[in-house]
């Protein structure tokens, strides 16, 4: 091992990666092909999440890295889930108060015309 | 570390008895000015360009400020008003105060107050220079076809299927501008991690540097939103088909979430970098160390991440739902209280200091008085049933030309009058510095006060005909302009007769501490001739000590 | 004082600070291309979340085949470039170049099969606009702007990863790289095992929850 590369990962590692995840992609394909409801985003996500995780700790080294990166890699991911969470709080309690607007935009019959679009 | 200078340098050395500065060393073409990688030409060059867009900017504010002295709408058209204050929101938002403080004076100052030979990625330094002016030229190009007049806010649907203006072309530069912003935040976050001085740690680290890096994460985090949140307005212009489009079944008011998640934190960007600038100020001329250095350090961060989750405070009245409102005005009142603290350290760091009244010390007391004002103001509008009322009215546009102008752009004149003798080696003229400081806090005043009075009572923002009984409050604002346009061109003059004509300045003319006055001024091309070792805490500074600065 | 390598810039001290500069810094730009591709996936969620049939009946017009072949691709070339990171760690330059080349093709590969699968949602009238097929609703349409939008931008992004492993490739022809520096390796593939990532997830997104 290099003394400047501290994260020289064993190539059998890498096989072992990638037939996990072509093995995780079979899988996910094959569940959304069953009838599970609410399940299949459930798993779909699941797996798709597996498969970042094993990219992002061997492909991408974070489980050879130094703390100050993974505090990097988590903070992007923290500041997407702040982003979604505080805009999926105001969508999905829109129409809770009696009065307030409801949760979808479109009319049963739409009466506007077709707006003609002015060049950008 | 370099073992023998240059060639050029010793023969230098040799024949005028000092070090070359950055001025001297590395070519003194134009040429080699718009190819420089040095830290502190970019500084420069980026002080240019601000105060090129802050000039078009103003005359725009100048002629706004020019029509709301009648109630009628005399001067110009509708729809030339709307332009026009678009233009200044665009331009002063993107083109001056985001990048002033962080891009001219941090990109001076920080690699010599850590101690380092540059920043950590020098050449992509230069192209977020390049980039800078490329957004902002296409943003000025949009502007002479015919401009834009959705605001700056850009809120669709207006912007995305009704306006006939050139919403596209002016994205596009604030677009490329905003990849300028990420490169500095990436290149300020990694040099403050990899390049501090042997000794230098963090919690010996000045608060500039501290403010420079909760700001460059809010550059980076935030700016990518803004970036997406363009484009997607840009393609349902484009192809007449979006994510915003109601007879999708979109929601126009999703672009608004999209917007506000950027330009909240844009504004603590605009105000962060100038509260880094004012700890630097009050502790020198103060003479004491900054009261509470934790607290400061720590509130810094606590602005940056409690800024983001405040935004929908700019969206209550815009049909989001009530919880969303209500959990958004709690964080907002949380976010004030770093911003509280430090106005409070200052003020302990101020008591039973040693006063110098210098011009950056008029400018960071003006920034302290101005700043609460403003942030006060902001507790209001945190408040739901307030909001309600004073939303879109003038009470807004004080409140944030109270943060925006009397505390980034007075921490950011006092920041460079402070390291004028670094950066250029000459010295200002101390009694004009102290005049235009008070002259700009006059008009100031004069401008923005009156609009927190009719904004309470009812005038609506971006009208450019208003009722007659609101034209009072108009004349005294216009008046203040005018003072406040003289405090500004004053500095212009002084700060260029001085290139020439100051005095030459010394290493430490204010006797600060601070790795960046142990260089010469202006520093050499490589910044210190031997790598600094930090041993001491950061603010060194005593109140007893009788003490003597060297004014121009 | 050892001698300074070729590649260490002035203003570093020695090389490992610099490639830990450089890293960090990749870092620090995924981290903002989380958020730039995040804001398309907000996008997505909240009207997913709002329009549950119609977003279901317009994806399952997707076409699977080619969504799931290409996730194989690019999942492989992910594989090819970590054997590229490992060759340059090792200083082996022939191999690097090797896989490099090898993951150059296979992101080729990539575009070339959502070029066909482009065409085929043309054919289709899947594009949105005035020739949207009129099976669907409105809201479905919302969902094919979304595909057009995300898969789009990840495809643009792919590009630029080609290109920029090819700007890598050409260097480690020159002889550029050794066991001791191969900063640019390291970093570009950093973002093409991103950009990988954000596919997984479209593919997840797009192609698979909305089945049923």
């Amino acid at each position: 091992m290099s003394l400047l590369n501290p994260s020289i990962v064993p190539r059998k590692t890498y096989v072992l990666v990638w037939v996990a995840l072509l093995l995780l992609l079979l899988a996910n394909w094959g569940i959304a092909q069953l009838k599970l409801g609410p399940f299949n985003p459930v798993f779909s996500l699941g797996i798709a999440f597996i498969q970042m995780m094993l990219m992002l700790l061997f492909l991408m080294h974070v489980r050879y890295s130094t703390a100050l990166t993974r505090v990097f890699v988590a903070a992007g991911f923290i500041w997407f889930v702040i982003m979604v969470v505080l805009s999926m709080n105001d969508y999905l309690t829109r129409g809770s108060v009696p009065g307030q607007m409801g949760n979808s935009w479109i009319h049963e019959h739409p009466t506007a015309p077709p707006v003609n679009l002015p060049k950008p | 570390m370099n073992a023998t200078l240059p060639q050029t340098e010793t023969e230098f050395t040799r024949t005028r008895g000092r070090v070359p500065s950055y001025f001297e060393e590395g070519g003194r073409t134009v040429g080699s000015w718009l190819l420089t990688t040095d830290h502190k030409r970019i500084g420069i060059l980026y002080l240019y360009s601000i105060l090129f867009y802050f000039t078009i900017a103003a005359i725009a504010a100048a002629i706004i400020r020019l029509e709301l002295i009648t109630p009628q709408g005399d001067l110009v058209s509708a729809e030339t008003y709307n332009k026009l204050f678009t233009i200044h929101g665009t331009l002063m938002v993107w083109f001056f105060l985001i990048p002033s403080i962080p891009s001219v004076l941090g990109n001076f100052v920080i690699p010599l107050m850590i101690g380092a030979k540059d920043l950590a990625f020098p050449r992509l330094n230069l192209l977020s220079w390049y980039l800078f002016n490329i957004g902002g030229l296409i943003a000025l190009y949009a502007v002479a076809i015919g401009g834009v007049d959705t605001g700056w806010t850009f809120y669709t649907p207006y912007s995305s299927a009704f306006t006939n203006s050139h919403v596209v072309t002016m994205v596009a530069g604030v677009f490329i501008a905003g990849f300028s912003s990420i490169l500095t935040g990436v290149n300020f976050i990694v040099t403050i991690h990899k390049l501090r001085a042997p000794g230098l740690t963090w919690f010996k680290m000045p608060i500039f540097l501290w403010s420079n890096y909760a700001t460059s994460v809010i550059l980076v985090m935030a700016t990518p939103v803004l970036a997406m949140t363009l484009v997607l307005l840009s393609i349902e212009r484009i192809w007449g088909v979006g994510v915003f489009d109601p007879k999708l079944g979109g929601d126009p008011v999703l672009f608004q979430h999209l917007f506000w998640f950027y330009s909240h934190p844009a504004v603590y960007i605009m105000i962060l970098p100038g509260m880094g600038v004012v700890s630097e100020l009050v502790t020198c001329f103060a003479r004491k160390p900054i009261f509470g250095y934790h607290f400061v350090a720590f509130a810094s961060v606590a602005i940056a991440l409690i800024g983001f989750v405040v935004w929908g405070h700019h969206m209550f009245t815009a049909g989001t739902s009530i919880y969303s409102g209500l959990f958004f005005s709690l964080m907002s009142y949380l976010v004030a209280v770093p911003s509280a603290i430090k106005v409070f350290n200052w003020t302990m760091t101020l008591y039973r200091g040693r006063i110098f009244l210098t011009t950056p010390m008029l400018y960071a007391l003006g920034f302290i008085g101005l700043f609460t004002i403003g942030g006060l103001t902001g507790l209001f509008v945190a408040a739901l049933a307030i909001d309600v009322h004073v939303t879109d009215t003038y009470f807004i546009v004080a409140h944030f030309h109270y943060i925006m102008v009397g505390g980034m752009v007075t921490g950011f004149l006092g920041g460079l009058h402070y390291w004028w003798p670094k950066i250029t080696g000459r010295l200002y003229p101390e009694n004009l510095g102290r005049l235009s400081a008070l002259i700009i806090f006059i008009g100031f005043n004069l401008t923005f006060f009156p609009q927190y009075i009719m904004g309470y009572l009812g005038m609506v923002r971006r009208y450019h005909s208003y009722a007659p009984e609101f034209q009072i409050y108009h004349v005294m604002s216009s008046a203040g302009a005018s003072i406040l346009g003289v405090g500004y061109i004053l500095p212009l003059i002084y700060l260029i007769w001085s290139l020439k004509h100051g005095k030459k300045a010394p290493a430490n003319p204010w006797n600060a501490t601070g790795l960046e006055w142990q260089t010469t001024s202006p520093p050499p091309k490589h910044n210190f001739i031997e790598t600094p070792v930090v041993t001491r805490e950061p603010y060194q500074y005593s109140p007893e000590v009788e003490e003597r600065m060297i004014y121009g | 004082m050892a001698e300074a390598h070729e590649a260490l810039a002035e203003q570093f001290e020695e090389m490992p600070q610099q490639t830990e500069a450089s890293l960090l810094g990749m870092w620090t730009f995924l981290a903002t291309e989380i958020l730039f591709f995040g804001a398309m996936f907000l996008g997505y969620i909240v009207y997913r979340s709002t329009y549950p049939e119609a977003f279901a009946e317009a994806g399952r017009h997707t076409l699977i085949l080619y969504g799931s072949v290409n996730t194989a691709i690019l999942l492989t070339s992910s594989f090819t470039m970590s054997l590229a990171i490992d060759s340059a760690q090792r200083g082996r330059n022939r191999p690097l170049l090797g896989f490099l080349l090898l993951t150059i093709l296979l992101g080729c590969g990539f575009l070339l099969v959502k070029g066909l699968e482009y065409s085929e949602d043309i054919h289709e009238h899947l594009v949105p606009g005035a020739h949207f097929t009129k099976e669907l609703s409105a809201p479905g349409q919302m969902f094919w702007v979304l595909y057009w939008i995300m898969t789009g931008v990840h495809s643009l992004h792919l590009i630029i990863g080609v290109g920029v492993l090819a700007v890598v490739a050409w260097m480690a022809w020159g002889g550029k790289f050794s066991e001791y520096y191969h900063n640019p390796v390291l970093i570009s593939g950093l973002y093409w095992h991103f950009v990988d990532v954000i596919w997984v997830w479209l593919y997840a997104f797009i192609y698979l929850i909305n089945r049923h």
